[in-house]
């Protein structure tokens, strides 16, 4: 089976123009929802007290809401249904510090009579170490776009590097656009998706400027965007396929991974989708964006190579004896 | 079939993957095993600060306790003793005792102090307040070690986390009230005074404000039975609990469980010492700012024991007794993030993670299959070793299984067959150029394996740091899926190629049809 025949030379590059300004629109569309929605942070960076209490049957969720009213700790809480009718969630925006009685007991107490019931999680996070995961998790995304941007640069050339985190940027912003979209909580869980979302996208990147870096080499007078079309068409059955195969397995853990992980599987399916579509379509182009030049480029391989072998040679002279 | 080194060591690795996931996965008697993270297994996990401020508070009482009992036993008439804040006040009568004083005073650790004519004053040094901070930390971490040890949970974790706090992991806490017992234990500060009841002004308890009380150089303390019951007692204590040997849970007449304590020789000496000079007064056994009992005095107590009674359920004595034996915690503790999971729901996620895993698993089975035909199967069965591998290296460190750690095994699973795709997508590629299979499989290898290290790196890049700032549930994520990504290199770029070179003949024989090509199009 093929799904696009490896010597088939697809024109991406004629169509650059469109594909990137699809993306820019989506990039200012996320943004814009950032700025107005905003991020819905969930209680690892925001603080709070989450319970989770499963029912033997339907949880009578209003009778549970009339319950917890008399106590003004939860004024304002949160009642949801989550994952299925028998099991709730009660959020709160409070955390106690008290460990004799904490919310998980109060709310055990409080239910009493609302039916038979089970406190499967309490999860609960004081607004300073929420403060410091934030900030941690910030760092984190730095850190490792950083690390990515020495990495390239070191193996390929700074407008490769350029490249690929400008490619980075596109995917995460988009992916936070979809997160607020479908107001989908921003937890630990959620932020290391954004996370393996750099990782994975980098990769399918980097397979391609592998290609346009061997391209660059072995084809003399050929453009770069000739070099460009070669090499994804090259690589495009290849991108295509590891990211269904990624695709279905994210999409095995969106359905059957449970709602715990609702979030980072959510953030990995989109991740996935935006992530292959900027490795074929936007990352390359942003190369001759960023005025990336082929002669100069290969003046400075021929640079490398005339030191290596220079190198070599006075070595051979050493080793005769020679110097 | 012909032996190659490459297909010698992965099938080495592929030998190593099973007999050590072995343990694991049959969850076998012997052998090491990976362990489920407390989102899996169900348990508590809690950070905890320390209100160190409290310690240098409790260490200002302990220094007074001391400054009282060495005036009382050496005859030096005081008055006036007072804590304030951090500092401690006192007078003295008699301008012989100055040196005397002097003397003992310079004895005690991180103070420094000042005598003008009659008046004393006291006070921790900057520096002693921050050895105490951190003395009182790493106690923090001792004391609650020792109660939880000897709650008798299964391997429970206390260690120091940062400059101020401290980890608590708990696994095998099955239900609330479990938990609400344990972290009971915990917070318990099981600070022990025995305390002079001042008789003088006792009457007056009942009306008394506590400013009032403070005037007298006393405390207002409830009873721990009736809160409206106030006792007065002297603020400076004769003993506290750091004089304390051992404590236990013993019936009284009434088959009541209450609890008996011994005292070391110096606290039997102040205790015998007070006793006898107090008798038909009345001695306050107060817990953690609590009043348990107030007996007079009959007689001079010596032998340094006494008893704490209280309406106890045995239950709560034994807790009592726990905390007691393993001393009190200088400065209290608070909750700073706590994450509890219930049993059921981590057996619920393994439940679901395997699912996804198993169905994700065949999906990405079937499909390199239908792509790739015989080549596809190669790589299956690189990837099912891969798996494999994840295990055993999990389970010969040790390392903790959690669900984002198994949906990282799911991701890998998906990630893992990119690198034979890339050398499959080469090799057809080469079939097409024209070049004969066994040039088409070595030249694929070859140029392939640039672009999967490059690629692969990046990726660890990203695990390593998650590794480092994640949580516990995250640093499973990163190692799951950094390990899958090492032993997806070793399997594709070794495995499949030793498979290859193995049946070289056969894949000869089928051509370029053994990639999952139309056998015609050779050229």
């Amino acid at each position: 089976m093929e799904l696009f025949r490896v010597t088939n030379r697809y024109s991406f590059m004629s169509k650059s123009k469109l594909f990137l300004s699809i993306s820019l629109t989506l990039m200012i569309l996320s943004i814009a929802l950032l700025f107005t929605k905003g991020l819905n942070f969930g209680i690892d960076f925001a603080g709070g007290t989450l319970v989770q209490v499963k029912y033997s049957e339907e949880a009578p969720i209003s009778q549970i809401r009339e319950a917890l009213s008399d106590n003004e700790l939860f004024n304002g809480a949160s009642i949801t249904e989550f994952g299925s009718p028998d099991e709730v969630i009660i959020k709160i925006k409070k955390a106690s510090g008290e460990l004799q009685k904490d919310i998980g007991d109060v709310v055990r107490e409080e239910l009493k009579g609302t039916g038979d019931y089970q406190i499967r999680r309490v999860d609960m996070v004081g607004a300073k170490v929420g403060g410091e995961l934030r900030e941690q998790g910030l760092t984190s995304l730095a850190l490792v776009m950083i690390s990515i941007l020495i990495y390239v640069s070191l193996r390929f050339e700074w407008r490769f590097a350029l490249a690929s985190i400008f490619a980075l940027v596109h995917d995460v912003t988009i992916a936070l656009g979809a997160i607020v979209l479908f107001q989908v909580e921003v937890n630990l869980d959620t932020l290391a998706a954004l996370l393996t979302i750099l990782g994975y996208s980098l990769n399918d990147t980097i397979i391609v400027f592998d290609r346009i870096r061997e391209g660059l080499v072995k084809f003399k007078d050929i453009t770069l965007s000739h070099i460009i079309d070669e090499s994804v068409s090259r690589t495009l059955s290849r991108t295509t396929l590891t990211s269904l195969t990624t695709f279905f397995v994210v999409l095995t853990l969106f359905l059957f991974g449970g709602e715990i992980i609702y979030g980072f599987s959510f953030t990995l399916l989109v991740g996935v989708v935006v992530g292959t579509y900027s490795s074929i379509f936007i990352a390359s182009p942003t190369l001759i964006w960023f005025k990336f030049s082929v002669d100069g480029y290969r003046r400075i391989l021929a640079e490398k190579d005339k030191r290596e072998k220079e190198k070599e040679r006075m070595r051979a002279m050493y080793e005769r004896g020679v110097m | 079939m012909k032996l190659n080194f490459r297909l010698v060591i992965f099938s080495l690795a592929t030998i190593f993957g099973i007999v050590f996931s072995v343990p694991s996965l049959l969850q076998t008697e012997g052998g090491k095993k990976i362990n489920l993270g407390l989102d899996l297994q169900g348990g508590l996990h809690m950070l905890l600060g320390v209100k160190s401020e409290e310690a240098i508070k409790s260490k200002v009482k302990s220094i007074a306790t001391g400054i009282n009992y060495f005036a009382d036993k050496n005859d030096i008439f005081i008055e006036d003793l007072k804590i304030d804040g951090e500092e401690i006040h006192f007078l003295f009568l008699d301008s012989d005792d100055r040196e005397g004083i002097e003397r003992y005073l310079s004895k005690i650790e991180h103070t420094k102090f000042t005598i003008s004519g009659e008046s004393v004053s006291l006070e921790i040094t900057p520096e002693g307040q921050e050895i105490i901070k951190q003395q009182a930390l790493n106690q923090a971490v001792e004391t609650i070690r020792n109660r939880l040890d000897q709650f008798g949970l299964a391997e429970p974790t206390v260690a120091k986390q940062g400059e101020d706090k401290i980890l608590v992991e708990l696994p095998g806490i099955k239900t609330q009230e479990e938990e609400q017992r344990a972290r009971n234990l915990i917070a318990k500060s099981a600070q022990l005074y025995l305390m002079a009841v001042d008789e003088s002004h006792q009457a007056q308890a009942g009306i008394m404000t506590n400013a009032q009380a403070d005037n007298y150089g006393d405390l207002l303390l409830p009873d721990v039975i009736d809160e409206n019951v106030k006792y007065l007692v002297r603020s400076i204590p004769i003993l506290d609990g750091a004089r304390l040997t051992n404590a236990n849970v013993v019936f009284n007449e009434m088959q009541q469980p209450v609890i008996t304590f011994k005292l070391d020789s110096l606290g039997a000496e102040v205790f015998g010492n007070f006793t006898g000079k107090n008798v038909g007064n009345r001695l306050a056994v107060v817990l953690d700012g609590k009043v348990f009992s107030a007996p007079v005095i009959n007689e001079r107590i010596g032998g340094g024991s006494g008893q704490i009674s209280g309406n106890f359920q045995l239950q709560e004595a034994q807790d009592l007794a726990i905390a007691l034996r393993s001393g009190a915690l200088l400065a209290p503790v608070y909750i700073m993030e706590k994450r509890s999971i219930g049993p059921s729901l981590g057996a619920d996620s393994i439940q679901s993670a395997t699912v996804a895993l198993v169905s994700g698993f065949i999906l990405v089975i079937i499909f390199m299959i239908l792509y790739y035909g015989r080549a596809g199967i190669v790589s299956n069965i690189a990837l099912i070793t891969n798996l494999f591998l994840i295990l055993a290296v999990m389970s010969l460190f040790g390392a903790t299984l959690t669900l984002p750690g198994m949906a990282g095994i799911v991701l890998t699973v998906g990630m893992a067959v990119d690198a034979n795709v890339i050398i499959n997508e080469r090799i057809r590629e080469l079939l097409y150029a024209g070049k004969s299979v066994s040039k088409s499989i070595s030249e694929g290898y070859e140029r392939a394996t640039t672009a999967i290290l490059d690629a692969n790196i990046t990726t660890l890049i990203a695990a390593v740091v998650l590794y480092a700032y994640g949580n516990g549930p995250i640093k499973g994520f990163a190692i799951t899926i950094s390990i899958g990504i090492l032993a997806s290199m070793l399997t594709a770029i070794l495995g499949t190629r030793g498979i290859y070179e193995s049946i070289a003949n056969s894949v000869a024989k089928r051509g370029s049809g053994f990639f999952g090509l139309p056998k015609g199009e050779k050229k």
